[in-house]
């Protein structure tokens, strides 16, 4: 195909890369709130949602994020709640993300030692009080540099909504690797332009975690 | 419209479900295999290699990282036919889970490799060890009861991620489904009946995985 | 080390109880941890300005009991009074009250790392009792002078000695004008040289009339500083009486095994 230069493929690429960016801030910070909100439901809702919550983060990281969104764009529209692929990818994603990010942040919940939240309490703070000024704080602190690093699995994750037909830049690569008949050049290309994406949100995770590391007294 | 739900017509269909699950099992063990090889290949390069392949290795592991699994499947099935490479759908799915796994677990090993203390490499040494032994003997396999939890989960990952090889008609258990709900319309049902199949499968391979890991591949 | 002029006095928090009648209440509670019974029936009663001294082996239940009494510990049976408000457990709105009145040190002082220490002092008057900014922050100064830390107002935590942890920890707690404050082997974390620093502190508060419940190993400590100690043995109320009563001449030969077993 003479009239299709390496230039147009990768313009063309980078300009449905844009989706990729826009479906990926979506999605993380829908599964920032939703996942912050599950992670409150855990500490303070009793065993019987916190068991909900379990169940929840079982479900979403035990099934594929592909079947997940298969039946919220196909699965709901057969029985009669039609979705856009924007919208179906958008919450399939914040679904299957905030599951990982809550699992995440617990973690970092409980590495803060357990007489914070005694120490707190006994000082009479509410439980609002002692998560958003005690515990809060320093569970950020650690929880940079893995939230940060889960950011690359929300950018890959995006790749899958072009199963669905939403037009991001792994569908794009298909739409050009048709028309050109070059499919390894392009999706050369779709790799290359994830790797921009998602190389450097890696390497900062990997130096926070490493300036973190060097904070920290052992 | 009144929302009305039927599971047995999916349920009928258990023959191509199993089928299904059993291909996704296959493709997933096959890879599993192949993948550990790889990596502990690559873990050695990356600790007792020469630069160039320890930066190699590096690259490796960075680019299959840093994207899509579905990309990288395309990439193999779609793109190596342009230099004569031809691979059937499961061949292609094995290659892609393979290479992305390895990757995975590359990185999972290094990690228990370097906690290895110093004094037990010297100690080997000492003993006339060669370094291939000392790999093999002493480094290898307190590393890997160390990383194993993690491993299973990257391999757990993996079976999930199969999924996408529906998408160049691997028969597995994503094809199954949609395979079932193009026939009966019921979509909706079919898709949560398939989730299900494969959580089971995921929460089982975790079990088996976790129970054989400690009493087949590395002793006590 | 003498309490500043114009310092409130210790325990002078709105009084709910009429004078006379013991700040707190204890009747016969009992916890247990599944089906390990860890305190079997507590009895007690402390008045307004008693210094109580709980000592016993490890295991006894005394720490238990201690944490108990603010509701860190949540136990099964019996009821629990302080300062004329019941405890109860699953009332949060109950509890946060109640807590106002009971101040806790920690074996592991337990700071916030992330504050520094005049915000460690600072953060619950603010947020529990809403104090106002300049009138809680002159309080913070006083109170860390009193400890004889009033250098260290900006001073984050982790830049300071055990001992001096410690002693923010009780200007934290005094900040909110407790009733009663609660002492759980607050120099078992100690290095030796650090404990005097601390227990000096805790022998002022006494003297100023502050209402104390401590658990110690400090054997000698408790027989200066303390009204009446309390010997716990296998989750109950064992022996109780005043110091010389109980160090010098114990009744059961429980209390005089664990007595000679701290000679050795």
């Amino acid at each position: 195909m003479p009239d299709f230069t390496l230039w147009d493929i990768l313009r063309n690429l980078a300009l449905a890369a844009r989706w990729t960016v826009a479906l990926s801030l979506a999605a993380f910070l829908g599964s920032a709130v939703v996942g912050l909100g599950l992670l409150l439901v855990r500490l303070a809702g009793g065993p019987w949602l916190g068991r909900a919550v379990g169940a929840y983060v079982q479900l979403f990281q035990g099934t594929p994020l592909l079947m997940q969104l298969f039946l919220l764009y196909f699965g709901l529209a057969a029985v009669g709640f039609d979705t856009s692929a924007w919208l179906a990818a958008c919450v399939a994603l914040t679904l299957y993300a905030s599951a990982y990010l809550t699992e995440i942040w617990r973690g970092c919940v409980a590495a803060i030692p357990r007489g914070q939240w005694e120490a707190s309490a006994s000082l009479a703070l509410s439980f609002g009080q002692q998560f958003r000024h005690i515990i809060l704080p320093q569970a950020l602190r650690i929880a940079v540099a893995p939230t940060v690093g889960f950011l690359v699995q929300v950018v890959k994750g995006t790749a899958l909504a072009s199963v669905i037909g939403f037009v991001e830049l792994t569908k794009a690569g298909g739409m050009i690797a048709n028309v050109t008949y070059e499919p390894m050049l392009t999706y050369g290309c779709v790799a290359l332009l994830y790797f921009v994406l998602c190389f450097p949100i890696s390497l900062s995770a990997r130096l926070l975690e490493r300036k973190l590391a060097m904070r920290t007294p052992a | 419209m009144p929302l009305q739900l039927d599971f047995t017509s999916i349920l009928v269909q258990w023959p191509l479900l199993l089928r299904g699950a059993a291909w996704t099992v296959g493709l997933t063990a096959v890879a599993t295999l192949l993948g550990a090889a790889l990596a502990i290949a690559c873990a050695w390069a990356r600790s007792n290699g020469p630069a160039p392949l320890r930066w190699l290795v590096g690259t490796y592991v960075e680019l299959i990282r840093n994207t899509p699994f579905i990309v990288q499947l395309f990439f193999i099935f779609f793109g190596l036919p342009e230099i004569g490479i031809r691979l059937s759908p499961a061949t292609a799915s094995i290659l892609a889970m393979t290479i992305n796994l390895g990757a995975y677990a590359t990185e999972i090993l290094r990690a228990g490799i370097e906690a290895t203390p110093r004094g037990q490499i010297e100690a080997a040494e000492s003993l006339a060890l060669t370094r291939a032994q000392i790999f093999t003997r002493v480094v290898l396999p307190p590393a890997l009861r160390k990383v194993w939890p993690a491993l299973v989960s990257q391999i757990v990952i993996v079976m999930l991620g199969s999924a996408v090889c529906g998408q160049i008609s691997t028969e597995e258990l994503s094809y199954a489904t949609n395979l079932i709900q193009s026939r009966n319309f019921r979509a909706f049902e079919t898709y949560i009946v398939g989730m299900l199949a494969y959580l089971g499968l995921a929460i089982l391979v975790r079990t088996l995985l976790n129970w054989a890991g400690p009493r087949f591949l590395f002793g006590r | 080390m003498s309490a500043a002029p114009n310092a409130t006095p210790a325990g002078a928090g709105q009084p709910h109880t009429q004078v006379g009648a013991p700040i707190l209440r204890i009747t016969a509670l009992r916890k247990s941890y599944g089906t390990h019974e860890v305190l079997r029936g507590i009895d007690l009663d402390v008045a307004r300005g008693e210094v109580v001294a709980i000592i016993g082996k490890s295991g006894s239940g005394k720490s238990t009991l201690l944490r108990c009494i603010n509701g860190l510990e949540v136990f099964q049976h019996g009821s629990l009074i302080v300062d004329g408000r019941h405890l109860l457990h699953d009332n949060p709105k109950a509890m946060r009250e109640l807590r106002q009145g009971v101040g806790m040190i920690f074996q592991n002082f337990n700071l916030f790392p992330h504050l520094s220490v005049g915000r460690n002092v600072m953060l619950a008057p603010h947020l529990v009792k809403r104090r106002p900014g300049p009138e809680n922050a002159a309080r913070a100064r006083q109170l860390l002078a009193r400890v004889g830390l009033a250098e260290k107002f900006d001073a984050m935590p982790d830049k300071l000695s055990g001992g001096q942890q410690q002693r923010v920890a009780i200007a934290r707690a005094l900040a909110m004008d407790p009733a009663i404050l609660l002492c759980d082997e607050i120099t078992s974390a100690l290095d030796p040289e650090l404990v005097g620093e601390v227990l000096r502190v805790v022998e002022s508060l006494a003297e100023e009339g502050m209402t104390l419940l401590m658990v110690t190993h400090e054997m000698s400590f408790a027989r200066k500083v303390a009204d009446r100690v309390i010997f716990m043995h296998q989750g109950l109320v064992h022996e109780i009486g005043p110091p010389a009563e109980i160090f010098s001449a114990p009744r059961s030969p429980e209390l005089r095994q664990f007595l000679s077993s701290l000679q050795d």
